[in-house]
């Protein structure tokens, strides 16, 4: 993992002491609200519908176990006992006091954390694959260069009063974990023909009322340039970009109006201007970073896999509950002998992505016990404990299990991405929380979830799309028909290399509607496939009519369509 | 309305004006400042007024459309309009970096305490503040970062520049890392 050094400290430091002087002004009524709001929000504090929210960074999902612990202890302390993991691999405290943030952003910097860019119209806290440095099928860790990334753009003296919002997502891996093509900029590691590792740069990509998958701008870039290609796409967004219309300003309608193409050249040429000055990282600075992501002091487990996956066999057959979660939720290591475990925060009728004090402070020790003290936060709003002895597999379900968290949902129908909604959010038009409880209530028997088998269910409080319900297998949005909330279904989105939006199926669902109706499409999907068919494999084969008919009836269906 | 420059209250002893007529009778008083609009119509009466003159740019004009007439100017007036129109930062940076302009650049408009340092960064050495409270709350401010991650105008030593520099006295066993904000500099 990444360890501040003494620059990082001290920056932090300052940056908490910055922040207390601006609260204090604000108070003593120094600062308007207008002034102060951009501001707090660089620092992570919203004002939402009944309190403050305070958005804590946890750069590219990386956590310590001393830093999950510390989450615990501000959940704790000052806030309601609980937190909620994002689907930006952010958490959000949702009760936090006004006066008590800067002693809150000072707990943070004593584990190295900060809240710095989680919201503003600045570069937000840069995203990566969960399974960085873990991952079979990795070229290179994203994690060197999301750090990279993160320390060029904290308090960036250009480009932290853009037009919007602006979100950067790395992956090395080919299988995209990281829905990099949904955000301003997505960066896919490749290698040339001479094995040198360079970026697909994809720009424009966002989700909200305007769901745009990003477009490649350039097929590969030597990461020696990274910095200075980000500058350029930068720098003509932030003199290009509309501030008219809030709704317009993201990059994406940008490099729609110019046309990828010239958006391109536009790029291209301010890069060749800037690309050989001092911007871009010298190699020792870049091996400095990448030596903090070497492999933790694995076992070498290799001679013993036969004799493991044994005894590991045997487990399963002796305890179905167990076989259950490892089937759903464990994955493949690249390091012989061991095993990736998703620690699901989708019990069945929660909160998705909420986790108690307690919980999280379980989640550290048991990451102690048996992950070499590091925890992932996934955009899919679970934990993952990314280095598992193969042999600890047992004992870390029964202790999982114990606290309610052996879930065995990873992947599955009642995997549900959700957005707070109106029962937090100010931006919110309708519920996301009661709705994601009352569809998983109905996909309980594991049994039945694991035959409906890989699928994705994401459900968005409004138009905003934080849930990312268009590039779900199933999305629903929240929306307000004359002060009633309904829902709308899209299917056939698609978050992963492949990524693509899903289509409005039909007219919105009412709250107590919509459980049916993700029961009807889950069955119309049963009744259609064909072996080993997912959901999205039998949707793109027979398209959405026969859902129309299950849903609205054959007439419906007709003028729907 | 106050200006800074040089951390301290100064006199602003420029004139703008949006108008050639005015800028006619200006100039004897001193040094000019005309938009960009007045400046494409007058260009020739402007230079023979034998005044300093100054050239005020929006949020949309971009420092290429005046490229080749950037040695006239011995100031140039970024106007901010709104405080989160972070349009005139890249302004800035293209005059310094890309264009070489060394004369005055100054940040009018919405100018805040808040947003001085990302203004000094992005190479603005004055600053005209709408009212003397807005003013003194700037001077009240203080150096509120030692060191910054990224490569600006300020000049000062970057984290990355003082790494490499801990990491080489390091390794040559030596004391003290000076000279490096002059390595790192543009």
């Amino acid at each position: 993992m990444y360890r501040y050094d003494e620059f990082d400290h001290a920056f932090v430091a300052e940056r908490v002491e910055q922040f207390r002087g601006q609260v204090a002004r604000r108070v003593a009524g120094e600062l308007t609200e207008d002034e102060f709001k951009p501001l707090r929000l660089m620092n992570g504090l919203y004002l939402q519908l009944h309190a403050y929210m305070l958005r804590v960074a946890i750069p590219y999902g990386t956590l310590s176990a001393k830093q999950m612990r510390k989450l615990a202890h501000i959940a704790r302390t000052y806030d309601r006992g609980y937190g909620h993991f994002t689907t930006r691999q952010n958490i959000q405290y949702n009760w936090p006091r006004l006066e008590d943030v800067p002693a809150i952003l000072n707990e943070l910097a004593s584990v190295e954390m900060h809240a710095i860019q989680t919201s503003g119209n600045c570069i937000r806290n840069t995203t990566a694959d969960p399974l960085a440095g873990v991952a079979a099928d990795e070229i290179d860790d994203p994690r060197v260069y999301a750090e990279i990334i993160r320390q060029w753009s904290t308090l960036h003296p250009e480009f932290s009063f853009l037009p919007r919002k602006f979100k950067i997502a790395v992956t090395g891996s080919p299988n995209d974990r990281a829905v990099t093509r949904g955000h301003d900029i997505g960066l896919r590691m490749h290698r040339d023909l001479a094995g040198n590792p360079g970026f697909e740069v994809m720009v424009g990509g966002g989700q909200g009322r305007t769901p745009i998958m990003a477009k490649t701008i350039r097929n590969f870039l030597p990461v020696d340039h990274l910095l200075s290609y980000l500058e350029a796409v930068l720098r003509v967004y932030n003199q290009l970009g509309r501030r008219d219309n809030i709704y317009k300003a993201r990059i994406k309608i940008l490099v729609q109006s110019e046309g990828t193409d010239t958006f391109a050249q536009m790029v291209e040429a301010e890069w060749q201007a800037i690309k050989d000055n001092a911007l871009d990282l010298p190699k020792e600075e870049r091996d400095r970073i990448k030596a903090y992501f070497g492999p933790p002091g694995y076992d070498d487990l290799a001679g013993d896999c036969p004799e493991l996956n044994l005894a590991l066999d045997l487990s399963l057959a002796a305890n179905p509950r167990f076989a259950a979660w490892v089937e759903a939720n464990v994955q493949d290591h690249k390091q012989p002998g061991y095993a990736i475990a998703t620690i699901s925060l989708k019990p069945h009728g929660g909160i998705p992505g909420d986790a108690s004090a307690d919980q999280m402070d379980a989640v550290a020790a048991l990451s102690e016990k048996f992950s070499f003290g590091e925890i992932r936060v996934s955009y899919k709003q679970n934990l993952i404990l990314p280095d598992v002895p193969k042999l600890g597999l047992l004992a870390l379900w029964r202790a999982l299990d114990g606290l309610d968290l052996a879930t065995a949902n990873a992947g599955r129908i009642s995997d549900i991405i959700a957005c707070p909604g109106l029962d937090y959010c100010n931006l919110a038009n309708a519920r996301s929380i009661p709705i994601a409880q009352r569809i998983s209530e109905r996909f309980t028997d594991l049994a039945r979830e694991k035959d409906i088998g890989e699928i994705s269910l994401n459900i968005s409080g409004c138009i905003n799309a934080c849930a990312h319900h268009h590039v779900a297998n199933i999305g629903v949005l929240g929306v307000n028909k004359g002060g009633t909330e309904y829902y709308q279904v899209t299917l056939g989105g698609v978050a992963d290399e492949n990524a693509r939006v899903g289509a409005i199926i039909g007219p919105a669902f009412d709250e107590w509607q919509i459980a049916g109706a993700v029961e009807d499409i889950v069955d119309v999907y049963l009744r259609q496939r064909q072996t080993n068919e997912k959901f999205i494999e039998t949707y793109q084969r027979v398209g959405p009519q026969p859902f129309k008919e299950k849903l609205y009836g054959t007439d419906r269906a007709r003028q729907a369509s | 309305m106050a200006l800074i420059e040089h951390g301290k209250l100064a006199e602003d002893i420029w004139h703008d004006t949006d108008d050639f007529a005015d800028a006619q009778a200006l100039a004897p008083m001193g040094p000019i400042i005309v938009d960009l609009d007045t400046w494409r119509r007058h260009r020739d009466e402007i230079l023979a007024l034998d005044s300093p003159v100054g050239l005020r740019l929006q949020p949309g004009q971009t420092p290429d459309l005046v490229a080749s007439d950037l040695h006239h100017f011995d100031l140039i007036a970024l106007e901010f309009a709104k405080f989160t129109d972070g349009r005139a930062y890249s302004q800035a940076r293209l005059l310094r970096e890309r264009h070489g302009f060394k004369g005055k650049l100054r940040a009018v408009g919405d100018v805040l305490r808040d947003q001085l340092t990302f203004m000094l960064r992005c190479g603005f050495d004055s600053f005209q503040v709408a009212t003397d409270s807005r003013a003194a709350a700037i001077l009240e401010a203080v150096d509120e970062f030692a060191h910054w991650y990224q490569l600006a105008l300020d000049r000062s030593a970057t984290i990355p520049s003082l790494r490499r520099a801990a990491g080489a006295t390091e390794a040559a066993g030596e004391t003290g890392a000076t000279g490096v904000a002059a390595t790192w500099a543009y």
